[in-house]
């Protein structure tokens, strides 16, 4: 193992200043801990942030907004009851993540701060743009089934592979950030960076900032109602998605006003195509309606021969999505969060 | 099996009863001390650094970098690896594969040991191994079943299996009114047991102690014994709780044959345990298949001809090939079979034999084409089954030792509710939308038996000893053994103490080939007998006794006491019995195994029937087993309990073969490019969701004394087709190989 020094700040502001460059915060460690054990990623400092007590709060405002501390675990998270009843479709992705250990210790930042699963990213001899600028991209002439069907470059072709970060896009999350100029905040679809060719940039964190509250909008609780994620993968639990997708509407008189669909697994950030969700206002629902969506989010998706089914999955879950969504959010989480195998009763199979 | 049996044991009164485990406690105290839980004074860290190329040869090592870091202590490398006494090319005992132990820098595969890095600590040594950056001169790989040409192969013993054949095939497939030519794939599998492999290896002199898990301590001494230019009996092995064993630990592996070696040379006690990412590497696996297979069927629908030829994967550098189409030799009655096997050696490590050797993979295959058969033959599965049933052993004709499979499959098609399967495929859909599928396939296992030995001591408070080298995997030898055992001198459970997992107890064999239940309980029985026989003598030949004159052969013994069976009241203590002859203890010893005679009488199998229900998303693709119904007749349950589990995780890994589990290559390095759990699956709980098992009654007086079969891997075979049977009910597509994933039920 390579050394490193270990700080526990218990202020913010001994936090920001226990700083340096090649540094890294520490939330649950789930994630950066079994990098570091891999070689991928060598941080001279560990920066712990779980002892900073005012990033676990999780605060709704009067306006109806709520902020989440960075620190909140996934799990926390999920099971606020309140919070899973303002924004269902976060909450079942959640529970769609990782498994139980895991989500009791990942952390709100640190799920959105989650480094690809790219094979070639996580073993430290293969070539990598994003974990060695110039080195090359192994990924792009291999097998890796965990690729990007839009917004890759030459450079890099990897995902994200966060199923949380789905619904804050389509929610229209705001990342709250804090660094030595003191603290900004970041519109979702902002946050993640696709790959071009400085893959290595992959948030617009600026070096030396953290997260530490994430946003979500009084306007983003009024999809409640109809707010579904979806995640297919051949194991039932416990597997990253192989396509996801979260779909949100609001709903008047069986009439759709307003519409909210992001693709997860098919790119380096959630997907979310503006004339996609145009095309779902004015109508009802409408299995149809929901393919012509679908469609259009996915426009301008390429993958190699081996990949191509995947297109044809992401289409498919996207629409499947909205039409979950369309039947409405069941009062109760289901058994198998977010699952195609999580119907209550078949009644939300089918339009 | 033993003429030392003469007067009658109880079987039963701890046989048959659901003891839970003994060991169970203390692991989940955590009491219990595995291999790697040994940290003995003075001990050094051994990590080895793994190719990650799969063929070449590395040309540089910053054995500099490594040796300066701070904590590492000695770097080991082709350069300077100290002497083996052994040959590493040399297969020193029934269970060998050629070593890899830094012979020259050539590499194999990925995940072949290049050179071995000793720390004071854990993180030293793992840090000094990656600060040796290999380079390499690489070349082309093959780890494809199609990179490199497949060949025919002399048979030779273990890893190069024998064919079967008997009738005219040629006819068979000329008589076929119907036929099936079809081929599938089966998908490399790692060994990865819970636990890793692990070594603790001290030096004394010329004395080894080793604590690591063996599936084979005795066989395992001498395989270590031999690298060392020292005698078997220098070696103590302890390997009281194994994590898992599947085959994997049967075989003395290259990093601990160098961890050892490590010892020799630093004179301290060195430790080596591998991560999860190396157990995708040295440890053996199982080798991906392609096997054609050509049914073919008369009007009576009758088989004609089994037909099926396997092709597997084996290493560069040494023999393994699945026997993947033996199968198909025991199981149907069809006019002539030809089962064959060839080779195809890509850059990969010796596959070894993985929990089903050959019965897992070939019945994925044969049990899919039996439902194509009978698809094409317009016939229910099961009853084409049926209508071939083998009513003697196929070939030789000889009498089965017994074979309830009818009663298999009547009892499992109850329970699951088979009657009333529509015929054809995508039938049933739910209000949910999901379309569910039905299937089923038959399951054989052989019942080999090793060799054991045991010894019982019977003490003066009644209470006995019990001693065999036998290892508990994790399956519950711990306890089964046990009750084994006390039924031998008719005892409680609570009566008996065991020891087990240390070589220098009485060789206890090979928990292997779901053979240990049987052959180690065989030998503790005799045991058991052995004192009983002794004490029965001493009584009856005593005129004090009030068994004087009695015979030995009427006598029974029971919660401490030797009765006569016809008159109870005539009966002694077995504590008197030792107090007058004088005797404060007796010992008897026992020995178990197959005499050749009883093998040739008759055929020996376990047999049972899967069935399957899936349900699948028509647009998404995804699948779901949603219930397993496994039917089995294994000869006596000892334990019903721990046999229940042993069928049940056979069918989650069976689950996990249908639907799960491969490895998958990078094709230009070779490199198993999902060598950890996140990205090599096997099931989780919400992918089991109904499991159940029926034990069917069987009665077999041949198998052995006591009538056990296996039940370690039998649970597996059936499963892999059932599901993958099933997955073509519920969506009409036929896919030819496993793992079965939503992209192949996605395709057009
Ligand atoms: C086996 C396995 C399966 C998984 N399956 C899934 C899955 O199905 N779906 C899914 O979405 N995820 C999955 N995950 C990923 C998991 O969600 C992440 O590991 C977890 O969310 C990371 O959170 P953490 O708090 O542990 O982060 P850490 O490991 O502590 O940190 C991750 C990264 O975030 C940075 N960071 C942490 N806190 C901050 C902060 N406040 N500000 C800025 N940067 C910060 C760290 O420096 C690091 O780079 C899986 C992980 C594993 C190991
Ligand atoms: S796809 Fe991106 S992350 Fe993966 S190897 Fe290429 S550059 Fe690295």
């Amino acid at each position: 193992m390579k050394h490193f020094d270990y700080v526990q700040p218990k202020t913010m502001d001994e936090a920001l200043a226990s700083w340096e460059p090649g540094a890294s915060w520490l939330g649950g460690g789930t994630n950066l801990v079994d990098l570091m054990k891999l070689g991928v990623t060598q941080p001279q400092r560990v920066i712990d942030l779980t002892r900073i007590p005012d990033l676990g709060e999780i605060t709704f405002q009067q306006d109806g907004s709520v902020r989440i501390g960075a620190m909140v675990s996934n799990a926390a998270l999920a099971r606020h009851a309140g919070f899973a009843q303002h924004f269902p479709m976060v909450a079942e992705a959640l529970l769609s993540g990782a498994s139980g250990q895991l989500r009791n210790m990942a952390t709100v930042a640190g799920n959105l701060m989650q480094r690809t699963r790219c094979a070639y990213f996580q073993e430290e001899t293969a070539a990598c743009n994003r974990r060695t600028p110039g080195a090359g991209c192994d990924a792009r002439d291999s097998d890796e089934e965990l690729r990007a069907l839009l917004g890759a470059s030459p450079a890099c072709v990897a995902t994200n592979p966060s199923d949380f970060c789905v619904p804050l896009a389509a929610l229209e999350a705001q990342v709250e950030v804090r660094g030595v100029n003191g603290t900004r905040e970041i519109p979702f679809a902002d946050f993640h960076l696709l790959p071009g060719d400085q893959p290595e940039r992959e948030t617009a964190l600026e070096e030396g900032e953290l997260i530490i509250a994430l946003h979500l909008s009084a306007a983003a609780a009024g999809f409640a109602r109809h707010a579904r994620y979806l995640k297919v993968r051949d194991r039932t639990s416990f597997a990253f998605a192989t396509t996801a997708a979260a779909a949100a509407l609001r709903m008047e008189d069986g009439i759709i006003t307003e519409g909210r669909l992001a693709l997860g697994a098919v790119a380096a950030r959630p997907w979310r195509v503006a004339e996609a969700e145009a095309l779902l206002v004015g109508h009802a629902p409408d299995a149809a309606l929901f393919g012509r969506a679908a469609e259009a989010a996915m426009a301008g998706a390429e993958a190699p021969a081996h990949l191509e089914w995947k297109i044809d999955l992401a289409r498919r879950t996207a629409a499947r999505a909205l039409a979950m969504a369309a039947v409405g959010t069941p009062a109760r989480m289901p058994a198998l969060p977010a699952s195609p195998f999580g119907q209550q009763n078949g009644d939300l199979a089918h339009v | 099996m033993s003429d030392t049996l003469s007067p009658q044991i109880r079987f039963g009164s701890n046989a048959g009863q659901p003891a839970t485990r003994r060991d169970g406690l203390a692991k989940v105290t955590g009491v219990a001390t595995f291999a790697a839980d040994n940290t003995p004074e003075g001990l050094l860290y051994a990590v080895y650094a793994p190719a990650k190329i799969a063929r070449g040869r590395v040309s540089h090592l910053d054995v500099a970098a490594a040796e300066a870091h701070p904590g590492v202590t000695h770097v080991i490398t082709p350069q300077n690896r100290p002497e083996l006494q052994g040959d590493p090319s040399a297969k020193p005992t029934m269970f060998s594969f050629r070593t890899e132990v830094l012979q020259d820098d050539t590499v194999c595969y990925a995940g072949q040991p290049i050179a071995l890095v000793l720390g004071e600590t854990l993180e030293a040594a793992t840090e000094g191994a990656r600060l040796l950056a290999p380079q390499y001169v690489a070349d082309p790989v093959r780890v494809a079943l199609d990179d490199n040409l497949a060949t025919s192969f002399e048979p030779a013993g273990f890893g190069l299996p024998g064919g079967a054949s008997h009738g005219d095939v040629e006819a068979g497939h000329a008589a076929a009114t119907r036929s099936i030519d079809v081929s599938y794939e089966t998908a490399a599998q790692y060994h990865n047991a819970m636990e890793t492999h692990a070594i603790v290896a001290q030096w004394d002199g010329d004395r080894l102690t080793l604590d690591t898990p063996s599936q084979a301590l005795n066989l395992s001494c001498a395989g270590f014994a031999y690298f060392f230019g020292i005698p078997p009996e220098n070696v103590t092995l302890r390997s009281p709780y194994i994590g898992g064993g599947f085959g994997s630990k049967a075989i003395p592996t290259g990093p601990q044959v160098l961890a050892i070696l490590a010892a020799r040379m630093t004179q301290r006690p060195v430790k080596l345990m591998f991560t999860r990412q190396q157990m995708f590497g040295p440890v053996g696996h199982r080798g991906a298949t392609r096997q054609r297979l050509r049914l073919g069927v008369d009007e009576n629908t009758a088989l004609t001809v089994i037909d099926h030829e396997g092709l597997a994967e084996t290493s560069t550098f040494d023999d393994f090939v699945e026997p993947a189409a033996n199968a198909s030799q025991d199981l149907y009655a069809a006019g002539a079979l030809r089962a064959s096997h060839r080779l195809v050696r890509l850059d990969v490590g010796t596959p070894g034999p993985m929990r089903g050797p050959g019965e897992a993979s070939g019945s994925a295959a044969l049990e899919c084409a039996m439902d194509e058969m009978a698809e094409v033959a317009g016939m229910d599965p099961l009853e084409f089954r049926l209508r071939n049933y083998a009513e003697t052993q196929p070939g030789t004709g000889l009498p089965y030792s017994s074979k309830a499979l009818r009663e298999c499959y009547a009892e499992g098609a109850a329970r699951f509710g088979w009657e009333g399967r529509p015929l054809e495929p995508r039938q049933m859909q739910g209000a949910d939308g999901l379309l569910t599928g039905w299937g089923m396939g038959t399951a054989l296992f052989p019942c080999p038996m090793f060799a054991a030995e045991a010894r019982a001591t019977l003490r003066p408070d009644g209470t006995a000893l019990f001693e065999t080298s036998a290892v508990d995997m994790g399956q519950g030898a711990w306890t089964v053994l046990a009750q084994i055992a006390a039924d031998s001198l008719g005892l409680t459970l609570d009566q008996v103490e065991f020891r087990a997992g240390h070589s220098a107890l009485p060789d206890g064999g090979v928990a292997g080939g779901s053979g240990h239940t049987a052959t180690a309980g065989g030998a503790l029985h005799a045991a058991g007998g052995d004192v009983l026989r002794q004490l029965g003598e001493l009584a009856t030949e005593d005129p004090q006794s009030p068994l004087y004159g009695a015979g030995n052969s009427s006598l029974v013994a029971r919660d401490g006491w030797l009765l006569l069976e016809e008159d109870e009241s005539r009966r002694e203590r077995f504590a008197d019995i030792l107090i007058r002859a004088g005797q404060t203890e007796m010992t008897g010893t026992g020995h178990g195994g197959r005499a050749p005679e009883a093998a040739g009488r008759h055929a020996m199998n376990s047999h049972g029937a899967v069935f399957a229900e899936v349900k699948v998303d028509p647009d998404l693709c995804q699948v779901r087993v949603t219930r397993l119904v496994g039917a089995f007749a294994a000869g006596r349950i000892i334990n019903p309990r721990l046999t229940e589990s042993q069928l049940m995780g056979g069918m989650i890994w069976g689950t996990s073969f249908a639907l799960h589990e491969a490895a998958r290559h990078d094709r230009r390095s070779g490199r198993i490019v999902n060598a950890d759990f996140a990205g090599y699956h096997v099931p989780v709980n919400a992918d089991v969701s109904g499991l159940e098992v029926i034990t069917v009654h069987e009665d077999d007086p041949y198998v052995n004394a006591l009538g056990i079969k296996g039940v370690g891997e039998i649970g597996i075979v059936g499963t892999v087709g059932a599901i993958g049977n099933a997955i073509w009910h519920a969506t009409g597509k036929r896919v030819r190989h496993f793992p079965i994933r939503i992209a192949d039920l996605l395709a057009p």
